[in-house]
This record gives C-alpha cells, structure tokens and sequence, in this order.
C-alpha cells in the first residue's frame, strides 16, 4: 500500500513523541550528567569527564572487571536461552492440535506462564527447585544426585536456565504458531501432489514462512534476557557468589545498593548503546524482509 | 496445518513441563507450613485456607492487589488512547522522521529498566508523583506505548485504506471517522494491544518497587514481606503468587482467540 506524504500526521503522533519523551529522554539526560561527575556525598558533584568511562571499558579496573565479567556472563546466558528456546518453540508450535477446544485449551496454558509476574516466577522456581520443600530439588536429590542451586554455581545456572525456557518458550511457540496459520492449505496440497517429505515441507515451506515471525521473536528474546532482573534476582539473588550476577543485577547494586552514580550511569550508557546497535540491526532487518514479503502474504 | 511424528507426545509434555511448578506453588498455597516443612507430599494431606484468609482479610495484604491493579488499568488506558492515533499515522501516512521515529519508539521498548530505575525516582520524586499509582502507570508508559503502537500499527495497515477514503468521501469528520468507521473493524486488535499494555505492566517489578514505598506498594513488592526472623512463610508466599496467576489467567480467557495473531504483534 502506497503511503501518503503528509506532514500534519505529526499532530496525531505528537502525544506519544511528549509522553514518551518525557519518559525516556529526561532520565537520560540525568544520567549522562550523572556518568561525567564524580560526588563525594552531600550532593556536591565534581567534573570527572570520561573518567568512568575509561574504568568501565578497561577489564584491569575493579569497574571495569565486573562490568565485563557481567556481560560475558549475560551473553552466554541469552545464547543459552536462545539456542534452547527458538528450537523448542518451533516444535511445539509444529505440534499444536489442528482444530477444536484443545487449540483453544493449548493457548491458554501457553500463555500462562507469560503473564505471571516476573518475581511470582522467580519465586515459583525458588521454591520448586529446593530439595527440602521442592517438587524438582527432592525428585533429583532422590535419584542421588546432589542439587541444590544456592550452593553450587551450575546448578544456579541451570536453574535459572531452565526457568527461563519456562517463562518464555511460550512466546516463542505462540509466534511460530500465528505464522504457521497464515499459510493457505493449498500449499500443502501441491507438497503432497509433488510427494514431498516432511521436512522438505518444513524447510522448504513452513520456515521460510515462520521467518518473519522467527525474527521478532528471536529479538525480542535476545532483548528481554539480556535485561533480565527479577527472575535471577529472586532465586540466586546473583549468586552463588557472583556466578549469576548479570548485567542489569550488577547495574542496581552500583546504583541502588552502593549509590555510585557515577560508574552506574557510565554503565547504563554503554549498556543502553549496546541494546540500542542490537535494536538498529533489528529494525533494519525486520524492515527489509517485510518489504521484501509483504505483497505475497497480503495482510493477515 | 501439516503434522510432525510424535507431536501428541512432544505436546503432552511441555504442557506438563509448564504446569508442574504452577501445580506445585498450589499445592503449598493449602498446606500449613509445619507441613510444607515435616512432609513431602503430592498434595495437601489437610487442605487449609488459613493462608488466603490472612491475604483476604489483612488490608496489608490485599491493598497490594488493589495497587497493583490500579496503575496496570491507569497504565492501559493511557497507552492504548495515546498509541492510536500515532498507529494510525504511522500506517496511512509518510512524515518528515516518521522512520526514525519509529525506531526511537521501539528502541524504548529494548532498554533496559534498570537503566531507568534511578532516573524515574529522581524524576517522580521531583514532580511530586512518587508513591502515587501514576508514577508507576506513567514509567510503564516507556515500553507499553511503543509495544501498542506497533501493534495496533500492524491491524491498522490490514484495513484497507479504501475505507478511510469513502467515509471521509460520506462526511465524516476525523474524529467520527475513527470512533465510528475504523475502532469497530480494529476492535480485535485494540483488544490484543490491550492485554499486552496490561500483561507487561502487571509482570513488571523493578520499576514498580523503586516508584512506590507504602501508599501504591504493588503485590510484587509485599510478597517480600513473608521473609521475617521466624523463617520463610511459605504457605502465605505461594498463597500470594498463586493470586497474582488469576488475574492473568482471566485476562487471557477474552482474548484467547486472538493471542496467537496478537503475540506475532498483529503482523504475521
């Protein structure tokens, strides 16, 4: 569809541009101001420059160690989830019944976990993994093997690792599945006709369908765990020792716990840059493809 | 839809890979917590509703629900009556900056909102909003109004601009022609638009405790109380995450048969 230019549609998008500028582009400024000053306590703030900077981009400084060590630790953490989650919720979205109540019944379980707040999820896992109280933590401890995740750091991360395919496998899965149904039936009649195998259908027809949404929702998980807070937060806390210590946690602790505004906003710029180069390389990619199969899939 | 070998199977146990904790948190939420800690039992040897009793009745407790509830729905309205209109330019129109400004708005969605937890509390404390439910609806704001936007932009390019033309053609003012012509046929999708403004607000925490300390504490927030010198409540911990389930639970009921479509963010 050709659009129209015409710039008094300005009017109609000003209220979000004031409302979300007014949320987004104040705090930001606090916090450039914050990452270029140093304080030593009643509010009297000093020009420190690029200081914190520097720190936080050199691993030898005690800043700059924990930002990177938190980073690599976040990084593998969204790889894992990714490499787990993207599979999986393919599958079940290749298995979803074809009709009836039960597709209904399958959504709404789906979606269950996706709207439970985010530390009842944490909690959900803090206590199920427990080997006293613990459905899963008994279970394992029964079978003699010896798990428990406050102690031992990969079990910590195993837990957090499989809360999080938990929580957001669904999202995935109800993606793949919206793109699934979008694909008329006749092409898997002319599949059949030309006696393709299933996965000739899979690679050939259903993926290349699924790529729109297999994109948004890779993204949006790449994103979401590489801010991820409460959920590690309630049930390791970051621990054991720092061992699930990420990004945002170590963020709040400088900033909330510590009150080091300056090394906190340093790192909440870098962190935002390195969301917001992610986020452009998304954009553009997401903007091509549609162009690229918007007319063939007509709408819906 | 074509079918895979084994689907009943693969189906049959993540369903119940996602329900096992959920039945475990309520299966602890009707036992006593002398026998959450003695016992290892599928279910409640005897059944109790002491802890929901001390949620219903405790207005420490309950008030949690209450104030969470009421900046989710402050938070859904605003977002949803801002994010039309600019849907709507964003589908029909070209504008100088429309594609920057597109992605400035989706990269709100993206950030991180432990970058934002200081800020906002410098911010709200300053115009005298903090511990209000406002400040939280509005900090919500940052990552739902984009999210609607875009949402509510993809059901809007799938009504065919053709009908925008004949009512404006017919005489309808602006106004009328978006109340009268176009909110019915994208009526669905206000309705998914909706249930994520008030999915992502309800799941958040962090902006939510750092904005409020006693008047608009959320439920998340309280539920931190049952760690006291005694030990963990835990009864009364999975009686209150249970409760916080049900609200969801509800909300995706009306929506059920749009979610898959909604969740592809109207764009599939």
């Amino acid at each position: 569809m050709e659009k129209i230019v015409n710039q008094k549609a300005w009017l109609l998008v000003l209220p979000v541009f004031v409302l979300v500028a007014f949320s987004a582009i104040i705090p930001l400024m606090t916090v450039v101001n914050y990452s270029v000053q140093d304080t030593f306590g009643n509010n009297q703030f000093f020009w420190n420059g690029v200081g914190w900077y520097k720190d936080l981009l050199d691993p030898s400084t005690e800043l700059g160690g924990r930002f990177f060590a938190s980073l690599w630790r976040n990084l593998l953490f969204s790889a894992a989830v990714l490499a787990i989650e993207i599979p999986l919720g393919i599958l079940v979205a290749l298995s979803m019944p074809r009709e009836g109540w039960r597709v209904a019944a399958c959504l709404i379980i789906l979606a269950l976990p996706l709207l439970i707040p985010w530390n009842v999820v944490g909690t959900i896992w803090q206590i199920f993994g427990r080997s006293d109280i613990g459905l899963l933590g008994y279970t394992l401890n029964l079978f003699g093997l010896n798990y428990n995740y406050v102690a031992n750091p990969l079990d910590a991360w195993l837990t957090i690792i499989a809360m999080d395919v938990w929580h957001w496998t669904s999202l995935v899965a109800l993606l793949c599945y919206a793109g699934l149904k979008s694909i008329p039936e006749a092409y898997y009649q002319a599949a059949h006709i030309d006696g393709a195998s299933r996965w000739a259908v899979f690679t050939a027809i259903q993926l290349p369908k699924m790529k729109r949404v297999l994109l948004i929702a890779f993204l949006l998980r790449f994103m979401d765990s590489f801010m991820i807070y409460t959920e590690p937060f309630v049930v390791t806390g970051g621990g054991p020792g720092n061992s699930t210590t990420f990004l945002s946690i170590e963020l709040v602790k400088l900033a909330l716990g510590q009150f080091d505004l300056g090394k906190a906003a340093a790192m909440s710029i870098v962190y935002n840059l390195i969301v917001l180069i992610v986020c452009w390389v998304f954009y553009t990619v997401m903007t091509n493809v549609g162009t690229e199969r918007r007319p063939e899939t007509g709408g819906v | 839809m074509q079918q895979i070998p084994g689907r009943h199977i693969i189906l049959t146990l993540f369903l119940i890979f996602l329900l096992l904790p959920i039945y475990w948190l309520i299966n602890m939420s009707f036992k006593t917590n002398t026998e959450i800690i003695s016992t290892m039992t599928l279910w409640p040897n005897r059944p109790t509703l002491d802890n929901y009793r001390i949620i219903f009745t405790d207005p420490s407790w309950y008030s949690g629900y209450i104030n969470s509830l009421t900046y989710v729905v402050i938070n859904t309205i605003l977002s949803i009556s801002f994010a039309l209109p600019a849907a709507y330019a964003f589908s029909r129109y070209r504008f100088l900056g429309d594609k920057h400004l597109f992605f400035w708005l989706l990269s709100n969605r993206m950030a991180p909102p432990a970058v934002f937890a200081l800020p906002f509390f410098n911010l709200y404390s300053a115009i005298n909003l903090f511990d209000t439910p406002w400040a939280v609806a509005l900090a919500h704001c940052l990552f739902n109004i984009p999210l609607a936007v875009w949402i509510l932009e993809g059901f809007i390019s799938s009504v065919p601009r053709e009908i925008d033309e004949t009512a404006f053609l017919d005489g309808y003012s602006f106004p009328r022609f978006f109340l009268k012509v176009l909110m019915p046929l994208i009526a669905s999708g206000v309705g998914v638009a909706a249930f994520f403004c008030f999915m992502f607000s309800w799941v958040e925490l962090l902006l939510a405790r750092t904005l409020t300390s006693v008047n608009a504490k959320p439920i998340a927030a309280t539920m931190t109380r049952t760690v006291s010198a005694a030990g963990m409540d835990w009864g009364l911990l999975a009686a209150a995450g249970v409760l916080t389930i049900l609200p969801g639970a509800l909300v995706i009921w009306f929506v059920r048969n749009y979610i898959a479509r909604g969740f592809a963010l109207g764009r599939v």
